[in-house]
């Protein structure tokens, strides 16, 4: 509750908090909010690229599909994609940084060395590989973002447990017999969620705008998916006619991952008391 | 120094190597039987038997792994699929198209993203400062792909001012190799038309790909230089009577620099990144593009390569970061030796 009280007083970080609640409103609700909701896969070749009117505030593609109602309908795809792909990599990086973090010998040098390896590339170029390989779908892409962001997690939970591993309530906790779970799982990880939280939501919106360009370079989502970046891709070839038909989806992929950024940035600051918004 | 320098490539080296393994590792998830694949659709189970054995396929996945190895190391990343060229030569034929890009991105997002966090913070909670608050959050939220096409759209198609696609036009073609960058090469061949278009070409893919890291480096100037407007010394030259720019100009950005070279070696990653997407749409003759045209053509063997040579700029860009960062500030090196 401190948390919302602090960041509702900043008002970019709520802005960020809205935007994040109001895709979520609208992904839930896509179905009944879509003017059109069969045009996630019905094509009306009668009305293909038309330009933005009242029947079609955002126009419509080239099938004749409705973009305003496909980018209601990306939303969803979009923030499911994202969720399962930080769940995932949070699954993966979060007990390899307790493990590495708290004991100290030649299976955690060797976890944390592998977590370099998977740092030492560029995660797009990581996943393209993967993604590839995996054979191209959104199934797959999103198995290689969630095999490329856990090292972030991993090296989050590593610093905060290290940090922790020394200080006096552990000794204390140890003293009193605690079990080395009870007390990593109990006391050192609670300790470590606000780093891990900050972690998942500023992941949130860089899988979202990964994803979009792994959908863009046709290693994503596929056809007829509603999905914002396989839209920018497919509207490529009706330029400098059809100008809406990149625009929307693509305003609809800054909007969200704007959301989930300043968001990430508002959390940061409120949970780390030396950098409230008012010193900075 | 010497020591550091020392210390700090030996210690790039284990994750260089683990990549290198762990493209291997890649190399053998891959669905299906890659001699096979190799082989094509007409193959007869005898031309497979052969092409396993030709490949090394055949021997024990340690063995293979060795192989591997040693390959990589030799610069040998094997034949694409689809041109049937050595994978090597094609990459190192396209490496500085993809190098030139991203360093003159970098140059833009340093030269408008240090100035700009700077103004910001002298200006702080002033109008400049938020604005320089919502380009930075905005800059990172930016698809890049989405940008490149509206920009393309604006400046190439409605307005025609600049170039559509390609690195310089076919009609005028390429300045005589010598290292490869467009612009370098036209200076040495002292062709002043092909600089001018080249730079033209250059503007539109360079301003997309700095901007994620332009609002980057605004950030972290901003930051730093708040940071260092906060301590003592800043206080006792304000004191004596120092004017705010002289002060900001000698004794703040210089302290600021430290983080925003860190960031640089970063940021080098996201621009390679951002490069895939940005040389797709503008027709780049770089890694980018072959990288995409590999996925296309389901060149794995392409692929995997871009993947070891990205790693492996990426680790020497990092390295030479740090080295910056010791000469700029010698203390940075005495904490780790």
């Amino acid at each position: 509750m401190m948390v919302l009280r602090v960041l509702l007083r900043d008002p970019v970080a709520a802005l960020g908090l809205f935007i994040v609640l109001f895709a979520i409103f609208v992904a839930i609700f896509a179905n009944w909010l879509a003017p059109y909701p069969n045009d996630a896969f019905e094509s009306h070749l009668l009305q293909r690229l038309k330009p933005p009117s009242v029947a079609f505030p955002f126009g419509t593609d080239n099938l004749g599909r409705d973009i305003f109602s496909r980018v209601i309908l990306g939303t969803r795809n979009a923030l499911l994609v994202a969720v399962a792909v930080i769940t995932a990599a949070m699954l993966i990086g979060v007990p390899i940084g307790l493990f590495a973090g708290w004991r100290e010998g030649w299976l955690s040098e060797v976890l944390m060395r592998t977590t370099d390896v998977f740092l030492a590339v560029p995660q797009l170029i990581l996943a393209l590989a993967l993604g590839q390989l995996l054979a191209p779908g959104i199934g797959a892409a999103m198995v290689a973002l969630a095999l490329t962001y856990w090292p972030f997690f991993a090296r989050t939970v590593f610093a905060e447990t290290r940090r922790l591993r020394g200080s006096l309530f552990v000794d204390a906790l140890a003293g009193i017999g605690a079990s080395p779970l009870r007390i990593l799982f109990l006391h050192v990880l609670p300790n470590a969620a606000p780093a891990v939280l900050v972690r998942a939501t500023i992941g949130m919106g860089f899988t979202i705008l990964t994803a979009a360009i792994l959908g863009f370079l046709g290693v994503g989502a596929t056809p007829p998916s509603p999905d914002w970046g396989l839209a920018v891709s497919e509207a490529r070839q009706h330029l400098p006619e059809a100008w809406w038909f990149p625009t929307f989806p693509g305003l609809a992929i800054l909007v969200l991952v704007l959301g989930f950024n300043l968001l990430g940035d508002g959390l940061r600051d409120a949970a780390d008391p030396k950098i409230r918004r008012s010193k900075r | 120094m010497a020591r550091y320098v020392i210390r700090r490539l030996l210690l790039a080296l284990p994750a260089l190597f683990g990549l290198i393994l762990l493209t291997f590792v890649l190399s053998r998830v891959i669905p299906g039987d890659p001699a096979a694949t190799l082989a094509g659709d007409a193959a007869t189970p005898a031309m497979i038997a052969e092409i396993r054995a030709q490949y090394g396929l055949d021997r024990p996945v340690i063995e293979q792994a060795f192989i591997h190895v040693r390959q990589v190391l030799t610069g040998d990343f094997g034949k694409s699929v689809f041109s049937g060229r050595p994978v090597a030569e094609e990459i190192l034929q396209r490496l500085p198209a993809t190098l030139e890009l991203t360093f003159v991105a970098l140059l833009i997002a340093v030269f408008l993203g240090v100035p700009l966090g700077l103004f910001a913070a002298l200006n702080h909670n002033g109008i400049i400062d938020h604005l320089v608050r919502v380009v930075s959050v905005g800059g990172l939220a930016l698809a890049s792909f989405w940008l490149a096409i509206m920009l393309q759209l604006l400046f190439a198609m409605e307005l025609d001012l600049l170039p559509l696609r390609g690195r310089i036009d076919v009609a005028l073609g390429m300045p005589p190799r010598v290292t490869g960058f467009v612009l370098l090469d036209s200076l040495i061949a002292g062709r002043f038309d092909l600089l001018m278009n080249g730079i033209s070409h250059l503007i539109l893919p360079a301003i997309t790909l700095s901007l994620p890291g332009l609002a980057t480096i605004a950030r972290f100037t901003r930051s730093g230089v708040l940071e260092v407007l906060q301590k003592d010394f800043v206080l006792y030259a304000q004191a004596v009577g120092y004017g705010r720019f002289r002060l900001a100009a000698i004794y703040v950005l210089r302290n600021a620099v430290t983080l925003v070279v860190t960031q640089i070696g970063l940021l080098f990653g996201a621009l390679i990144s951002g490069a895939v997407a940005v040389e797709a749409i503008f027709d780049w003759p770089g890694l980018g593009t072959y990288s995409v045209q590999a996925i296309i053509s389901a060149d794995y063997k392409a692929l995997l390569a871009v993947t070891l040579v990205v790693g492996f700029v990426y680790a020497v860009v990092n390295v030479l970061v740090d080295v910056a960062q010791a000469i700029i500030d010698p203390r940075v090196a005495e904490d780790v030796a």
